[in-house]
């Protein structure tokens, strides 16, 4: 994360890329989710840390464009048990900062709180998020996405809904 | 009055074609477990590439009760308990890393990584006090086969060749695969917490007949062909190795095929460095032969899987929670296998894996199931019918057969039974 001396707001439409995407997730919205993504993505949900080297070491979650589109057919599929019936969820966006923007590409950070209930009882989750994004003909697009669970380095539950 | 003696309670909760569900939800079961099973036979703890260097030390447990597993400064691996002799401190909660000594937080008590007491605050106050009795107490017995290293809790007992069986293959097999000869863990775990009782883990890791089902979702989207493998027509078959080691024998299947790293979904083209490397290691007819075998898929009893391409270790933390720590192998001298071997394991087990995530859905609704009254009873029967010995005199049947189950009840009740 690089140091940044003057305080530079968020862009409205970058707020609002975030609430989106969030909405997205909690109402499994899974096509619509996927179309945010850009061909050379790579989400990530690192395990044991917060940095540690993905092409070394376990991840949680660690797909590429490929993977990601796998990832939303196994849920279509509607015989992802550990989603059926999906999680009912509900999250909080919060902390939005700018970390950096370049050109076409912005790289922003966030808190959120997700509220799971399921068949196994309520979690909570907590994460810290960052994203890259890239303004393509006037929208934007997720190049990027890291959720660091802040328990990442404990025993967690099943973790089959869109982080 | 309970007047029961303890054999006549275990055989009235298991027979030979089913178990009784207090099995998996009493919480005095799950006591005596503890002292019967984890405190008694041989445990898998880790691997000796986790501590590669002298004074490395990991955190590592025998059931609920942490342990740290320390290559001391002699280069001996040890398993230290984690407990303060004074009034019972964990002597360390870093989960990794490297210290030839861990002091005790709480009174400052200081301890060598081979486990003596090597100093205390304000030693004025223990004239005449032993220091050698004071020591970190070690796990009784450990022992080390290919760079995996067991703990036993107790004092005598079977030897790890004795208690492995048949099962050693397993082990042996892996390793083979590694042009080295060697694997190595070196990539984390990732930790998956359950609300089930640790038995249906370990039954369902050589459950053949649910992959077809559990795991639908993604086998209907990505082209695998490990679907076939437990089909109705599969020639594969499940092993009962006795004392409680299960496993399903994939290699009838992969022969039948004769193709190298079919077993891996890939072909040799695809894995060069990997191929050459297995050629000069073994020569090419043997070579050839691995790769067409591939590695085990063996449930070491109770607490190491061996899947393929992923180590699992089976940690129960209660009647109805357990802890799965999963890794992919790597293998020594083969670093296009082993970025595979990683890419395959974070996609498919891990709280968020194609495969495991939904296995672990069926744990927890088993174990919510065990709350109906009618039936008590989980029934094992499937393929018993079909039970025959192989040439090793191993009982062996249909890779969709409950007969690893059975044999796992078997073994259990012999455990739980001994005075
Ligand atoms: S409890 Fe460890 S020094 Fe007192
Ligand atoms: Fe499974």
């Amino acid at each position: 994360m690089s140091a940044k001396t003057s305080i530079k707001s968020v862009p409205e439409d970058v707020v609002q890329f975030l609430y989106r995407e969030a909405r997205l997730q909690d109402t499994h919205a899974y096509d619509e989710w996927e179309a945010l993504w850009e061909d050379d993505a790579i989400y990530w949900v690192p395990a044991n840390g917060t940095d540690p080297d993905p092409e070394t070491q376990m991840s949680f979650i660690y797909d590429n464009r490929s993977r990601i589109s796998l990832r939303v057919k196994q849920l279509k599929t509607g015989k992802r048990h550990s989603q059926t019936p999906p999680s009912q969820l509900a999250r909080i966006v919060s902390n939005i900062e700018l970390l950096d923007e370049a050109g076409d590409e912005i790289r922003v950070a966030a808190n959120t709180m997700i509220f799971e209930c399921n068949m196994r009882g309520e979690t909570v989750w907590a994460t810290r998020n960052e994203y890259s994004l890239r303004r393509v003909d006037g929208t934007l697009k997720m190049i990027r996405k890291k959720v660091v669970l802040v328990n990442n380095d404990k025993p967690i539950y099943t973790l089959s809904f869109l982080v | 009055m309970n007047v029961e003696t303890p054999i006549s309670q275990w055989s009235r909760l298991i027979e030979p074609g089913r178990v009784h569900g207090a099995l998996y939800s009493d919480p005095a079961i799950f006591q005596a477990e503890l002292e019967k099973i984890w405190f008694r036979t041989w445990v898998y703890v880790g691997h000796v590439s986790e501590v590669p260097n002298r004074n490395d030390y990991v955190t590592k447990s025998i059931g609920p009760m942490p342990v740290l597993m320390v290559r001391d400064r002699e280069g001996e691996i040890r398993l230290l308990l984690n407990r303060c002799p004074h009034r019972g401190n964990a002597v360390c909660v870093i989960e990794k890393g490297n210290r030839s000594s861990f002091t005790c937080p709480y009174h400052s008590w200081t301890f060598a990584n081979d486990g003596r007491l090597i100093g205390y605050a304000f030693p004025d106050g223990y004239q005449g006090v032993e220091r050698s009795d004071l020591g970190l107490a070690q796990v009784p017995r450990i022992a080390i086969h290919k760079g995996f290293v067991f703990g036993s809790m107790a004092e005598d007992g079977p030897s790890l060749e004795e208690h492995l069986g048949g099962a050693i293959r397993a082990i042996d097999q892996l390793c083979e695969n590694s042009p080295e000869g060697e694997i190595e863990l070196t990539a984390g775990f990732l930790r998956h917490r359950t609300k089930a009782n640790w038995k249906f883990i370990l039954e369902n890791e050589c459950d053949g007949y649910h992959p077809g089902f559990v795991h639908a979702s993604i086998f209907s989207v990505a082209d695998s062909k490990i679907g076939e493998l437990y089909g109705a027509s599969s020639i594969a078959v499940t092993r009962d190795f006795g004392n409680g080691h299960t496993e399903v024998d994939l290699r009838p299947e992969f022969r039948r095929r004769g193709e190298p790293l079919s077993w891996f979904g890939t072909t040799p083209a695809r894995l060069p460095g990997y191929v050459a490397a297995m050629e000069a290691a073994y020569g090419r007819e043997k070579a050839r032969q691995i790769m067409i075998d591939g590695t085990p898929h063996t449930m070491i009893f109770p607490n190491l899987f061996i899947a393929e391409i992923q180590l699992f270790v089976i940690q129960p933390v209660a009647v109805d929670e357990t802890i799965q720590h999963v890794t992919a192998l790597q293998f020594k001298g083969a670093p296009d296998f082993n970025r595979r071997m990683r890419q395959q394991t974070m996609g498919s087990v891990g709280p968020a894996g194609f495969l495991l995530a939904d296995d672990t859905e069926m744990y927890e609704r088993n174990q919510r199931g065990l709350l109906t009254r009618n039936p008590e009873w989980l029934f094992l029967e499937r393929g018993m019918h079909r039970e025959r010995d192989d040439e090793d005199g191993y009982r062996i049947a249909h890779s969709t057969d409950d007969l690893p189950s059975r044999g796992i009840w078997r073994h259990y009740k012999t455990l739980m039974e001994a005075a």
